[in-house]
């Protein structure tokens, strides 16, 4: 009896919350959804959109109601399975997950033999957001410092190798580390003053700073030919060997093969993977040293790494760099694949994708940030058909996951050295975010 | 042998209008434990935070002189500056250790800057030149012995958060000492200690003055602390140094009983008597 | 001279559109001290639902102008604060307690949603709308220059004047804004007390994004021109003036507008057009650097 009674209480709270949401959806939906202006004749003109609205307000009515009595029923137990494999992803030395990132890796270098052109071209994608993301992770997963502007350096680099290989004729391979260089005496520049902000505030300053290069890359024309960009940016060679149809030192040539458009593509696709394995490395290796127990030292407690004896500044600025520099290298790579660069590939929302994807695989875990660059980047690519439908549904997936896994995907953190032979990963609810 | 380690010189500091210290002279020997105690809101903490460079004093002067004759004007030098160069090391009142990062981790991060120069500024170590690996090895051998004698070896692979309270501040000492310093500075070691805790404190702060030559000092309200293990006490209330002497001439300083009874002086003496 | 009069007008009418959204996030940063980076995309939310009520109200017969205005001044800030409720509802309470930079994140999620969601209803393409408000007083005339001063910007600069008062007052007197400035001060310990916390923090939301519906009323009004992308920008600058007046203070956030209307103004006049941002982002660097408390804010001192 108290059983069914209960039942229909439950009904009824269900049913009138979900009417609450409905109304709620009406406001919000009226206008926006439910008018929709055209331009006309001297100004504007509108129709109603009746369906749309009552779509969204029905919309809303059952959704909350199926949340409320089906989908928030009872203990939600289901991600146990994803718990445990995460964790086992935290502790990737362990087991199983040891033999994981080699097969990630080797099967990664076969791929373009099984892969079509469009899954290579996708995989060249993804593997830049990584590279992106692994740089990015620098700063802000190890160091802790709130970056809103990496997309900055991208631009460094990218403009640093059209600007060369375009007017100097200088090869792809001499200009990539001087483009990693050289964003990173830009990560430094811009780093320097910024050192005493703490938190939103170095946040929002970066985030300035990134505006304003853009801007200036938008106007100055004499450089960087404004809006229209700059095209005809050289393609990398393979030990001066050209991937062209025709002409002197051509890779099928040589190899006295038939040519095929797929070389380059596969060419590009390899120099991205050994970028982003290289940028593993040596972040990895950052992280077992000093420098890097001082970058997650300073997450944790600036004061105290000061009261050690710690040079903080030199710290930050060496993150900065670090960060920017494999930045420069992305640039650069993006520069050479598009093959054309202009401002509008440099804006704000980039760093925002890039930041994203750092956060939501968890901060300083690498393989956190390559499962996000995977899921966020190639689920994009799935929405490719619906073009305008995309950011609005990436956004709505950065809410989501975030609010379901505010420390992100993978969030347990790995220690760096063991004093006894058991090795297990910092529980994420323990490690701190970073004060700046 | 009773040289002076640290010598505080007519050291005010002032917020705005309001004046935390006032004028305040004392010295601290070496080999000794120097015990700092007031009153709350005496100021204490603010002289920490001049001593290792955290505020800036606005008049006076600090001098810190090694045991190899070498002086620091700490007044002068930035915090980390303090720490590596004049080797003063510091813990907090409310413990800053690195909670995400291991027992162990947090001994090596103190031991910084000889690892980054072993590591030829990490450039070395990525290229695999320069035995960055045996000082590495090394800096564990130091922070083994620290846990050794802080009785945390069991736990040093946890991380520093999930430690219990007592630990965490012997793990902060631990890590203060593997900065290998001079001086160092301890505020209110035994807060929060059970008696049995406090005791272990009051043995592992002996050891460190016996058998390692170090000089303490420290801030501190458990008076079984203060009186069993210091050599030497100053006192201050508002500001100002109100008594400076050895344990016995302090506890029977009507001026000490006034300040922390809160009673005038001739009703404290009578106390005393 | 003239222009230059010229210029101070113009700076104050956009200074007071900036000021007025710039008290949406310092109110939000003062109270649960995050950046509300969606708070500029409520604006832009803010001027289409003006937009589009206005454009009903004058289908179905209302043209009596100030009536007209009215309306839409009313139900825009209705639905735009139902948005901003919305908002912190779903992407910023259920992490309140969590870490610091997961609610920044839901933010910048939700100022992409918003921007493309209202590109996908009502269209890429800017909505551009006849002046409404028209004429005004000529102030100066001399060396072939008039200084104009029209009825939109006499309009704006009251309504904001009227605003700031009405809502400082709302701070300063009233049980809701003992309770915000509670909250601000310590959140657990307000809770601890019997204020309602969530309830608070949601209202914040609502004056802000009421707050910022008119500003988009206005800047509709006065360029006549919106897109789905003037959020952006807008917010980024409302937020400079926000930290130039000294964030969690309410008129350091209208002085700063001010200032930042201004200083936007002078420079596309005197210089160049095309930085007029570059100036923006840089007083945003500048004073963040070297002034971070603001011009009215209360300076933090580290505590060690």
């Amino acid at each position: 009896m108290t059983g069914t009674n209960a039942k229909k209480g439950r009904f009824a709270a269900a049913l009138k919350e979900a009417a609450m949401a409905a109304l709620l959806a009406a406001v919000l939906a009226s206008f926006l959804l439910g008018v929709r202006t055209i331009p006309a004749e001297g100004g504007l003109s509108f129709y109603y959109r009746p369906m749309w609205f009552a779509v969204a307000v029905a919309g809303v009515f059952f959704g909350r109601l199926f949340l409320r009595l089906i989908w928030w029923r009872g203990d939600r137990t289901t991600p146990k399975l994803y718990d445990k494999f995460t964790s086992s992803l935290g502790g990737i030395t362990e087991g199983w997950g040891k033999y994981l990132g080699p097969v990630v890796i080797i099967g990664a270098f076969l791929l373009p033999f099984v892969a079509s052109r469009y899954v290579i071209d996708t995989s060249i994608l993804i593997l830049t957001y990584i590279l992106l993301g692994w740089g990015l992770n620098v700063v802000v997963g190890l160091a802790g410092l709130l970056d809103l502007g990496y997309v900055a350096f991208y631009a460094v680099g990218a403009y640093a190798y059209a600007l060369l290989g375009t007017h100097f004729g200088l090869s792809f391979w001499v200009v990539l580390p001087l483009a990693g260089i050289l964003a990173a005496t830009w990560g430094m520049i811009l780093g320097f003053p910024v050192l005493r902000l703490r938190g939103d505030y170095l946040a929002i300053v970066t985030l300035a700073f990134g505006e304003i290069i853009r801007i200036i890359l938008l106007n100055w024309y004499k450089v960087t030919n404004g809006p229209d960009g700059i095209s005809g940016i050289p393609r990398p060679t393979f030990f001066g060997l050209q991937f062209k149809r025709f002409g002197e030192h051509t890779f099928h040539q040589f190899f006295g093969i038939p040519y095929s458009p797929m070389h380059r593509l596969i060419f590009m696709f390899y120099i991205i993977l050994l970028l982003a394995l290289l940028t593993s490395y040596v972040t990895n290796r950052l992280r077992r040293l000093p420098v890097g127990r001082a970058w997650e030292a300073m997450r944790e407690d600036e004061i105290a790494c000061r009261a050690l004896g710690i040079n903080t500044t030199n710290t930050k600025l060496t993150a900065f760099a670090i960060g920017a520099f494999f930045g420069g290298l992305g640039g650069s790579f993006f520069a050479t694949r598009q093959g054309f660069i202009s401002p509008e590939s440099f804006t704000f929302i980039e760093s925002a994708i890039i930041l994203a994807i750092v956060v939501l695989g968890g901060m300083g875990s690498q393989i956190g940030v390559a499962i996000a660059a995977i899921v966020m980047i190639g689920g994009f690519e799935v929405f490719r058909e619906a073009a305008q439908y995309r950011m609005l549904i990436f956004g709505l997936l950065m809410v989501v996951i975030m609010v379901w896994k505010p420390r992100g995907l993978v969030s347990g953190r790995m220690p760096t050295i063991f004093l006894g032979k058991e090795r297990k990963s910092v529980s994420g609810d323990l490690v701190k975010e970073g004060e700046g | 042998m009773s040289d002076i380690i640290l010598q505080v010189d007519h050291m005010t500091m002032r917020f705005g209008g309001l004046v935390a210290i006032d004028d305040l002279s004392f010295a601290a020997r070496r080999k000794e434990i120097t015990a700092l105690i007031g009153p709350n809101g005496a100021g204490k903490t603010t002289v920490f935070n001049c001593i290792t460079g955290f505020y800036k004093p606005t008049e006076g002067m600090l001098t810190m002189t090694h045991a190899d004759g070498e002086t620091f004007l700490l007044e002068r030098m930035d915090d980390f500056r303090i720490a590596r160069d004049a080797k003063v090391a510091r813990t907090f009142q409310n413990i800053r250790l690195f909670g995400g990062m291991t027992v162990l981790e947090n001994l090596l991060v103190a031991q910084h800057n000889p690892l980054m120069l072993a590591s030829k500024y990490s450039i070395g170590a990525i290229l695999g030149i320069g035995g960055y690996r045996r000082h590495e090895n090394k800096a564990v051998e130091l922070a083994r012995h620290w846990l050794d004698k802080t009785g945390l070896i069991a736990r040093a692979d946890d991380p520093a958060a999930d430690l219990p309270y007592g630990d965490q501040r012997r793990l902060e000492i631990a890590r203060a000492m593997c900065t290998r310093p001079e001086l160092l500075c301890l505020d209110e070691p035994a807060a929060g200690l059970n008696p049995k805790e406090s005791d272990d404190l009051n043995k592992l702060l002996m050891s460190i003055r016996d058998e390692e030559g170090l000089s303490i000092l420290l801030i501190e309200h458990d008076m079984s602390v203060v009186m069993g293990i210091s050599d030497h006490i100053v006192v201050i209330d508002y500001g100002k140094k109100i008594s400076d002497g050895d344990p016995a001439f302090i506890r029977s300083d009507p001026k000490v009983i006034a300040a922390y009874l809160g009673v005038d002086e001739d009703e404290a003496g009578e106390l005393a008597s | 001279m003239e222009y230059f009069l010229q210029q101070l007008i113009n700076g104050l009418t956009l200074g007071s559109i900036y000021g007025l959204i710039a008290i949406g996030y310092t109110m939000v940063y003062g109270i649960i001290g995050m950046i509300n980076f969606a708070h500029g995309d409520i604006f832009m939310v803010g001027a289409f639902v003006s937009l589009i009520v206005f454009l009903i109200l004058l289908s179905i017969g209302v043209t009596f102008i100030p009536l007209a205005l009215l309306i839409v001044l009313v139900v825009a800030m209705v639905v735009t604060s139902a948005y901003g409720w919305t908002v912190e509802r779903l992407a910023y309470r259920p992490l309140r307690s969590s870490f610091r930079l997961a609610p920044l994140i839901t933010a910048i999620g939700m100022s992409i949603f918003l921007e493309n969601y209202v590109q996908v209803v009502q269209g890429a393409r800017v909505k551009t709308l006849q002046p409404v408000i028209t004429g005004g007083y000529t102030i100066m005339e001399g060396n072939g220059f008039t200084v104009q001063l029209s009825n939109i910007q006499i309009i704006i600069m009251i309504l904001t004047v009227a605003l700031m008062g009405i809502f400082s007052w709302i701070i300063a007197k009233t049980p809701l804004g003992r309770a915000q400035r509670a909250c601000e001060q310590d959140r657990l310990m307000a809770g601890l007390l019997g204020v309602n916390v969530d309830r608070t923090i949601s209202l914040t939301f609502v004056i802000g994004a009421a707050l910022a519906a008119v500003a988009g009323l206005m800047f509709l009004l006065y360029y006549g021109v919106i897109d789905f992308y003037i959020g952006f920008v807008a917010g980024i600058k409302a937020f400079t003036a926000a930290v130039l007046g000294g964030i969690g203070s309410l008129p350091g956030a209208m002085l700063g507008g001010l200032i930042i209307g201004l200083i936007e103004t002078f420079w596309s006049a005197y210089f160049t057009i095309e930085y007029k941002d570059v100036a923006a982002f840089s007083m945003l660097a500048i004073v963040l650097i070297f002034m971070p408390s603001g011009l009215l804010g209360k300076p933090e001192v580290e505590k060690v």
